[in-house]
């Protein structure tokens, strides 16, 4: 093994009850160089750094930084000895300004008992500063203040104000906007250079592409290889990823396309503070994207047709006929459906078991005279299993035992289990792997083919670009334009969702 | 296990859900095992424990309390908490003796305005909760006191003596069935768990309290009327306590504004180890009924062993932690 590592891991195995997530992974990553760890979901690579991270222990193998092995019980003792980890669910205190996040970690045996905050905030908002975000964030916000993606810059800048040697970043783009996204690649262009080791996990190719130096590619607990980035191109990473030749990630777009009858229209509508003015057009059996940078009001408009959130000017026609909905309930009953796009918080019973998650919006369906026939729910669970593919040993396992693709296809069920005609996704592939990424895209033709007039909110270009048959985009609460068949692709998009700014 | 194919490491992850799922079914089996147990030493320790007299003194307190225990435990379910639960008891008897007492109101119908009343306070309980969305401990821990408070005026701080009731609304609190020896409020108890045990598992209305309680935005996100249902359950367990009062002043003949003090810890220790989690979602009135029967074996057994009574305190704390810290390292293990 090469001797120079900065961090090494030998023979490293762990087994959850009956799973086997790790067996005998040795590995090493080099100083100065950005090493990104690739696999679908449930290959291992969350358990590796966990185990790197002091968050797991392993049950065989060692850790080594610098040469020196090192025993890690705990996150805070990973951290301690130069190991910072950037996860991807935000893991701040939310009632604790952003430059007490930041400096935690430093909070003891400094001050004499006392926290400095005049230097904590002023050290704080020289960190933030290298993050152009496009909102500025102020070192003595609340951190439940901040959205989604400025808490994420916090999280990273907390990981790196900590001076590490490695630092681990678990898809730290998730939830980034394109300019966060590019500070952030541009910090850790940086970190490479003052020679730390970057450790680098996405299901973004594109970006493994942009920033990573080599990439380890893990799949079902074992290393299946380890290469420099440029000596793969990206099908033959896909094809070790899933481990059998994955064609055809995009199904092939409608030939009816725009053509179709119209299902849904908006018109005028707003939502004070959020947007406003928005109107468009969804037709039978097509899918219409929606672009445009996070917090640009996608998601709000989403919910405001689908009636989680009140609005407050314009209408909405279901074929035609005027509606006025008042609760997501009122929507369901109209066919229309909404996937959140955070499944663990606000779509998802984690601790229920998946036939109960299935048949939540449905259960006058499987019920008779307002009681529960397990027979019935359990063959709706088990209907949806099977044609989802949805890996599970039984319908009454907990959900939360199931990989984040699996919960997804679970949410998916959910939403079909009431055969609706009009489908809102928001973000519907975030943080699942390729594999089942594709199966989505295929899963949203089909239901488009069925005549289904589907949404889809998303922020990674390429999916949009390859699934969608027209796409909306949007700026600032605003629809700056619609683009259509040979017009979709990722630049004009771009201009569109970021001309306005200039 | 419909799925052929799975792949090698998804059947092992099936063993284990197996497991799993046999540790679900064995909590409540855990909780039966240690009455079980504890009704052996006792009957081998007393020789009345066995008779049936024995048995129905030990519930017949139980089975009263034991409505405030399935009220709670809904409750607890639903993500919330309900301290105004006792309280509730002696407000209701309270305001149904007065309108016997003083307006000379026939007693089942001072009863009927005595549950409205209890209704009532359910219901503002899930008005604050709901609409103004205070958190439901405070809200119910105001309501305990304004109910307390409101009792001791109406009655002066007084019991209200209620011994010239008509004999058919004392049976309601201590007849007994014929010829059988068993008392009318253990088997109402029985009839009414049983109800609740089964509505819990099979109806829609109840299951959407698990939902809310295992994750209120996702049942948001559902369709589910989560304001409706949490305001139910509120208005659900006012009703319940308003019964259990009634039902007590049947019983003791006298209405105390300052009884049952403790009654909703009591409930909520019995939900607790019958595995009902503090922070909503899990639970079953099964599991609690059985946390009754525990609470209720070692009163007894404090009482026939001669044991200082001031020790059934003591016991009874020592379960609860040991309850709680086998269902969470359970579940620990489970993650």
């Amino acid at each position: 093994m090469d001797t120079t590592a900065i961090l090494e891991v030998r023979n490293i195995s762990k087994r959850f009850g009956a799973t086997q997530a790790l067996s005998g992974i040795s590995l090493s990553f080099a100083p100065g160089s950005v090493h990104a760890v690739v696999g679908e979901n449930g290959a291992g690579k969350s358990t590796l750094m966990n185990v790197i991270g002091g968050v797991h222990q392993a049950d065989t193998g060692e850790v080594l930084l610098e040469g020196r092995q090192v025993h890690i019980r705990d996150p805070h003792d990973a951290l301690r000895i130069g190991i910072g980890f950037v996860h991807q669910e935000i893991t701040l205190c939310q009632h604790l300004t952003v430059a007490e996040n930041i400096f935690m970690h430093a909070m003891k045996g400094e001050g004499k008992g006392f926290v400095h905050f005049r230097a904590i905030n002023a050290m704080a908002r020289k960190l933030l500063s290298d993050f152009d975000s496009h909102a500025l964030i102020s070192p003595r916000q609340k951190v439940s203040d901040l959205s989604v993606s400025q808490q994420q810059v916090v999280e990273i800048v907390k990981a790196i104000s900590a001076n590490c040697r490695v630092i681990i970043f678990d898809e730290p783009t998730a939830a980034l906007t394109e300019s966060e996204t590019a500070a952030l690649f541009r910090i850790i262009g940086t970190l490479r250079g003052k020679g730390m080791g970057v450790i680098y996990i996405s299901h973004r190719l594109a970006e493994i592409y942009t920033i990573a130096d080599t990439v380890t590619v893990l799949r079902d607990g074992t290393l299946i290889d380890t290469k420099p980035v440029r000596d793969i191109d990206q099908v033959s990473l896909v094809n070790l990823m899933v481990g059998r030749e994955l064609k055809d990630i995009y199904p092939l777009k409608g030939a009816r396309g725009a053509g179709g009858e119209v299902l849904l229209e908006v018109k005028d509508l707003a939502m004070e503070g959020e947007f406003a003015g928005v109107s468009f057009t969804l037709h039978k059996g097509e899918i219409l994207g929606m672009a445009g940078l996070i917090g640009s009001g996608r998601t709000e408009v989403a919910r405001t047709i689908s009636g989680l959130y009140r609005k407050s000017a314009g209408d909405v026609f279901l074929m035609g006929k005027k509606v006025n909905l008042r609760s997501y309930k009122d929507a369901i009953r109209n066919g229309i459906v909404y996937l959140t796009e955070d499944r663990a918080r606000e779509g998802l019973f984690l601790d229920m078991s998946v036939a109960s998650n299935i048949s939540v919006i449905r259960l006058d369906a499987v019920a008779r005279f307002k009681l529960i026939q397990k027979s019935r729910e359990i063959k709706l669970a088990r209907k949806f299993v099977s044609e989802m593919q949805i890996k599970v040993a039984s319908v009454s396992q907990k959900l939360r035992s199931l990989s984040g693709g699996n919960q997804q296809k679970v949410l998916v069920s959910k939403l079909l289990s009431v055969s609706p005609k009009i489908v809102l996704m928001d973000e519907p592939t975030r943080g699942i792997d390729i594999g089942a990424k594709s199966q989505i895209y295929h899963l949203l033709r089909e239901l488009a083919a069925k005549g289904v007039g589907v949404i889809m909110i998303s922020s990674e270009l390429p999916e949009v670009v390859g699934v969608c048959d027209r796409v909306c985009v949007m700026y600032e609460g605003r629809m700056c334009g619609t683009l259509e068949g040979r017009d979709i692709n990722e630049s004009s998009i771009i201009q569109m969702a970021c001309l306005s700014t200039n | 296990m419909s799925q052929l194919n799975l792949q090698g490491p998804v059947q092992q992850k099936s063993r284990l859900a197996r497991a799993l799922g046999g540790l679900v079914g064995f909590r409540e089996g855990t909780t039966i095992l240690i009455i079980l147990i504890l009704g052996a030493v006792m009957a081998f320790l007393s020789p009345v424990f066995l008779t049936g007299e024995n048995f129905s003194t030990m519930f017949k307190i139980f089975v009263i309390n034991g409505w405030v225990v399935i009220a709670m435990t809904l409750v607890l379910i639903s993500g919330g908490i309900d301290l105004s639960v006792a309280a509730v008891m002696a407000f209701v008897g309270v305001v149904a003796g007065q309108l016997f007492l003083v307006y000379h109101w026939n007693i089942w119908i001072a009863s009927l305005a005595g549950i409205g009343v209890g209704v009532f306070v359910g219901f503002v309980n899930g008005f604050f909760i709901t609409r103004v969305g205070l958190s439901p401990f405070i809200v119910t821990l105001a309501m305990s006191q304004i109910a307390r408070g409101t009792a001791y005026v109406f009655s002066e701080a007084m019991p209200l003596p209620l011994n010239n009731v008509p004999a058919g609304f004392k049976f309601i609190g201590r007849g007994i069935i014929g010829h059988t020896g068993v008392q009318f409020v253990i088997v109402l108890f029985i009839v009414v768990a049983i109800l609740f045990d089964f509505l819990a598992r099979r109806s829609t209305v109840l299951r959407k309290v698990y939902y809310i309680g295992s994750n209120e935005k996702s049942a948001r996100f559902s369709g589910i009327n989560v304001n409706r249902v949490r305001m139910g359950v509120y208005v659900l367990s006012g009703l319940l306590a308003a019964i259990a009062g009634i039902l007590a002043i049947a019983r003791f003949s006298s209405a105390p504004p300052y009884g049952y003090q403790g009654v909703e810890l009591d409930a909520i220790s019995a939900a607790v180890i019958g595995g009902t989690s503090m922070n909503g979602g899990e639970g079953t009135v099964l599991g609690a009924v059985l946390g009754i029967v525990i609470l209720a074996l070692i009163q007894t057994a404090i009482n026939l062993l001669g044991v200082s009574p001031y020790w059934s305190n003591f016991v009874t704390g020592a379960i609860l932690l040991v309850a709680v810290s086998v269902d969470f390292l359970t579940h620990r293990n489970r993650a």
